[in-house]
């Protein structure tokens, strides 16, 4: 299972290489990708059957109790049939959709990332590892979202894209790692045979909540629900596998996983039950008044999503079989709908859902995909709609309380999003052919061919649930419930109380869509609360933050270098004095200190007359010669005290310092204005304030008894394990190795923005 | 910078203050030196001999493009971390090959680690000043 999570990041890897020598294969190379690991997870499916589950382990941090583990079961298989089946289908789609494109190559890596990355959040076992692929789920979708990065509306909602679900997940994973403490293990299996430890624990509310903000940020759950629709800038494929098909799920799943570790609990079923009813509910109605297609799948599936959380709330064991096999149908019929949404735009050009129609004269089967979808979203019978929500709507009249209130919600909630896949399913197919609609013909295969088979997915499962019963729906239900389960699913059920709703649903839906049409008018209307609304709050923290950090920065990186070390001095001196004043007494021992030595007398002498040079001299050159004067005889200091290594490498890096500054004063005009008496003298006593409260810091310094456990340890060993006698190289190149790798690096970035700043041309017109 | 006196001098101090760098850099697991002074000599070495020549001729002598010199080091360093995994030790544990050699001392992971350290010092030490010299 490693290889099959991994295998996406290795064709990525592969990506640049391919983009040089077979360019022309990369759409059909990668397509095979998720083809491949679909079949892989099919032949796996009979593994899971009456809740069993398949564990893998790789060790990788296993100090830290983090591991490779991957956990097939129900849940992970619904999950992962999703991805890699409508990942298929994307990956075919994309090759015609984005036919020609220069960035065709870097689309597809991006995309083969997200799918591994899905595919690791949803298989993992260990929370750590869950916690990583998430998060690489929000960074490789920040690239989809941003893939048209000339347009700065792209961009804009890539970077919100990826503050909120990035953010989400950082709080996520502070309660990870909480659990861990508590529990003492990241892993799902284990926490899932020991739900209790969780339960029972004070940190479990907090645990919940910062679980619940990983959750909702991605799934898009009110407040946080408006990074989605504004994500909606990617390219179609994007908005369809991302975020109607799996990455949006990726909360819901978390949900689902969490259920049977912390569920059962009424803080976890009330907080899911009332943001999944706000949700649903608030998105569902905002779907109606949207003229673009996309707005419209976009603002009806966050609808979907709340349904989702809530049924997960509910938590009895109808209303998450409700969900499990809802999470299958959205996919199912909203992938469709985003498709066909491309392709309409593909060829018309627009998606003002008010202009287009008539279209099944040009592209019957996009027409009829487009029809399969928008009725099993609506949930007529056989179509695999219908089941769902059947089930929904007895797991909520089945509730002890409030079930009367949930369940017109639950109604009111269905109607909305039936006008709403009307509208994206029916409408511009239906009625005469429009001005738009004109030039429109039938696109290649590649595009509708995926619609229809996601369609006849829709009807198939709808007409015969017995496909996925027993092979798919119960082991996701068993993961989600944690025990064994025995339910059904069935076509017909008796008249009664369920069906009287599913019928009402039906005929108020179908009449709104015939009364209610959607125009910009009304749209017009529900900005006038926009101002209100957590996208807006957001947004003017974000202004308030640039507006804070500019007015900080301008302060204090004012572009003088001597404001700079005067404000770093002066810190420095509060802080030293602050310390040495608030109770170290100062001792000093004239015996402990050793005599003074001709040699030492004539370098500080030479340091004292080059100091008092500097600061007399009006001409440069002689300036820098002083300065280095200084560094040298520092250099002999670090000499006398046998500290050659430092001695050596202070006398190259003096040289190089006198060197460039020569390099670069030697070429400006000549000093002309010096500061005036009374900034001397306020430069010469904070001078003098920090030079004395160094020079009592390190009398202090002797004062401490010395620690020399460590430098010992480095003494002895550096010939034993190292087979070094010069313990500080030892320490360089082998006990601190890893630091000094990482300062190479540092090194290394230096030079190039030195290199790349003196080889900026911000004018070149004016240069010629 | 025409003295002739500097120009002569400077056309030996080259070679030999390269040597010199070289021993820094090979003593150094034994006695006071190692990469990082060695690579700050030889930069050194060649600034010199741009002071006195100008830089044009100094490029000519070291051939490549010096800025090269940067990730060659961060390779050679890269390896030297990674190597110990073949023999199922973590990453840059210690390790050595046969007898020590006069002067060097042993031959292992952490010179190659210390030759790494020493090319990015000359190239981003040289890729700094050349390309300050440049713009004035």
């Amino acid at each position: 299972m490693l290889l099959a999570v991994l295998l996406g990041f290795i064709f990525a890897l592969l990506i640049p290489l391919l983009s040089k020598f077979a360019r022309k294969a990369i759409p059909s190379l990668l397509s095979a990708v998720p083809i491949l690991l679909f079949f892989y997870f099919i032949y796996h499916i009979p593994e899971i059957k009456d809740g069993n589950f398949v564990l893998e382990k790789t060790a990788w941090v296993p100090q830290l109790g983090i591991d490779l583990s991957f956990r097939l079961d129900g849940l992970s298989m619904l999950f992962s049939l999703m991805i890699t089946g409508i990942g298929a289908l994307v990956f075919v789609y994309t090759s015609y959709y984005l036919k020609g494109h220069v960035y065709l190559d870097r689309f597809y890596g991006y995309l083969v990332m997200f799918m591994a990355s899905m595919l690791g959040v949803v298989l993992s076992d260990n929370l750590i590892t869950l916690f990583i692929f998430w998060e690489l789920t929000s960074i490789t979708s920040f690239f989809l979202i941003g893939f048209n990065n000339e347009e700065e509306p792209s961009r804009k909602s890539a970077i919100m894209a990826l503050g909120i679900t990035g953010f989400g997940g950082l709080v996520m994973l502070v309660g990870f790692v909480w659990i861990g403490a508590v529990a003492g293990t990241y892993s799902l299996t284990e926490l899932m045979s020991q739900p209790e430890v969780l339960r029972d624990n004070p940190a479990y509310v907090w645990i919940l909540v910062l679980l619940f903000v990983g959750a909702f940020t991605k799934s898009a759950q009110f407040p946080f629900h408006f990074w989605l629709p504004g994500a909606m800038k990617a390219p179609t494929p994007v908005s369809t596998y991302l975020h109607s098909a799996t990455m949006v799920k990726a909360g819901i799943f978390i949900l689902a996983r969490f259920s049977p570790i912390l569920g059962s609990t009424p803080e976890w079923n009330w907080t899911l039950t009332i943001v999944g009813a706000i949700t649903m509910a608030y998105a569902a109605i905002h779907a109606l008044f949207r003229t673009d297609l996309k707005s419209i799948l976009a603002y009806s599936t966050i609808s979907a999503l709340g349904i989702l959380v809530f049924l997960i709330g509910l938590g009895t064991e109808e209303a998450l079989l409700g969900a499990g096999i809802f999470i299958l149908t959205h996919s199912l019929y909203k992938a469709a709908l985003f498709l066909i949404t491309g392709i309409i735009d593909h060829e018309t050009g627009s998606r003002d859902v008010t202009l287009i129609s008539g279209l099944r004269h040009k592209m019957m089967p996009v027409a009829i995909a487009g029809y399969i979808a928008a009725l099993s979203s609506a949930g007529v019978p056989f179509f695999i709609g219908f089941l769902s929500k059947e089930v929904m709507y007895e797991a909520v009249l089945h509730l002890p309380t409030g079930a009367i209130i949930l369940t017109m919600l639950a109604v009111l909630t269905k109607v909305c999003l039936l006008v709403a896949g009307f509208w994206a399913g029916i409408k511009p197919f239906t009625g005469g052919v429009s001005e738009i609609s004109e030039k429109a013909k039938l696109p290649s295969a590649r595009l509708w061919a995926p619609t229809l088979i996601l369609g006849a997915m829709s009807m198939a499962f709808g007409i015969s649930p017995a496909l996925i019963e027993k092979s798919l729906i119960l082991p996701v239900l068993s993961s989600m419930t944690g025990g064994p389960t025995a339910s059904y699913l069935a076509l017909w059920h008796g008249f009664n109380v369920v069906l009287l709703l599913s019928g009402v649903t039906l005929a108020v839906g179908t009449g709104m869509y015939f009364y209610w049409k959607p125009s910009p008018g009304k749209l017009d209307k529900t900005f006038k609360f926009e101002f209100l609304s957590p996208e807006e709050l957001i947004k003017s923290f974000g202004r308030g933050f640039q507006f804070f950090a500019q007015k900080w920065t301008g302060f204090f990186q004012n572009g003088y270098l001597r404001n700079y070390v005067i404000t770093i001095l002066i810190f420095l001196s509060i802080l030293i004095a602050y310390r040495l004043f608030s109770g170290v007494y100062i001792y000093l021992d004239w015996d402990q200190i050793s005599e003074i030595t001709p040699s030492e007398i004539i370098v500080v002498f030479l340091m004292v007359v080059s100091i008092f040079f500097v600061i007399l001299s009006t001409k440069r050159t002689p300036v820098i010669v002083a300065l280095g004067v200084i560094g040298f005889a520092n250099c002999l200091f670090f000499l006398y005290y046998s500290a050659p290594d430092l001695a050596m490498t202070q006398f190259s890096i003096d040289t190089l310092t006198v060197l460039l500054f020569m390099l670069v004063l030697f070429q400006l005009p000549k000093n002309k204005t010096f500061s005036s008496k009374k900034i001397r003298s306020r430069d010469a006593v904070i001078s003098l304030v920090f030079g004395g409260l160094i020079a009592l810091l390190t009398l202090e310094v002797f004062e401490e008894p010395t620690m020399k456990e460590v430098s010992d340890y480095y003494a002895e060993n550096a010939y034993i394990l190292a087979k070094g006698k010069n313990v500080v190289n030892v320490i360089l190149v082998d006990f601190r190795g890893f630091d000094t790798m990482i300062e190479t690096v540092v090194l290394v970035i230096a030079a190039i923005g030195v290199f790349s700043l003196m080889h900026l041309n911000m004018n070149p017109i004016k240069k010629d | 910078m025409k003295s002739i006196i500097f120009r002569t001098s400077s056309r030996y101090l080259l070679p030999v203050l390269l040597l010199f760098s070289v021993f820094m850099l090979l003593r150094g697991h034994y006695l006071p030196g190692g990469g990082f002074v060695g690579g700050l000599m030889a930069a050194l070495a060649f600034i010199l001999h741009s002071f006195a020549f100008g830089m044009e001729e100094t490029k000519n002598i070291i051939r490549i493009n010096p800025g090269f010199l940067m990730p060659l080091g961060l390779a050679f360093a890269m390896i030297a971390g990674i190597v110990p995994w073949f023999y199922q030790e973590p990453f840059m544990t210690g390790l050595w090959y046969g007898e020590p050699l006069r002067m060097v001392g042993m031959v292992g992971t952490a010179l190659l680690f210390d030759i790494g350290v020493y090319f990015v010092v000359i190239g981003s030490v040289l890729t700094v000043i050349f390309s300050i010299r440049e713009i004035f």
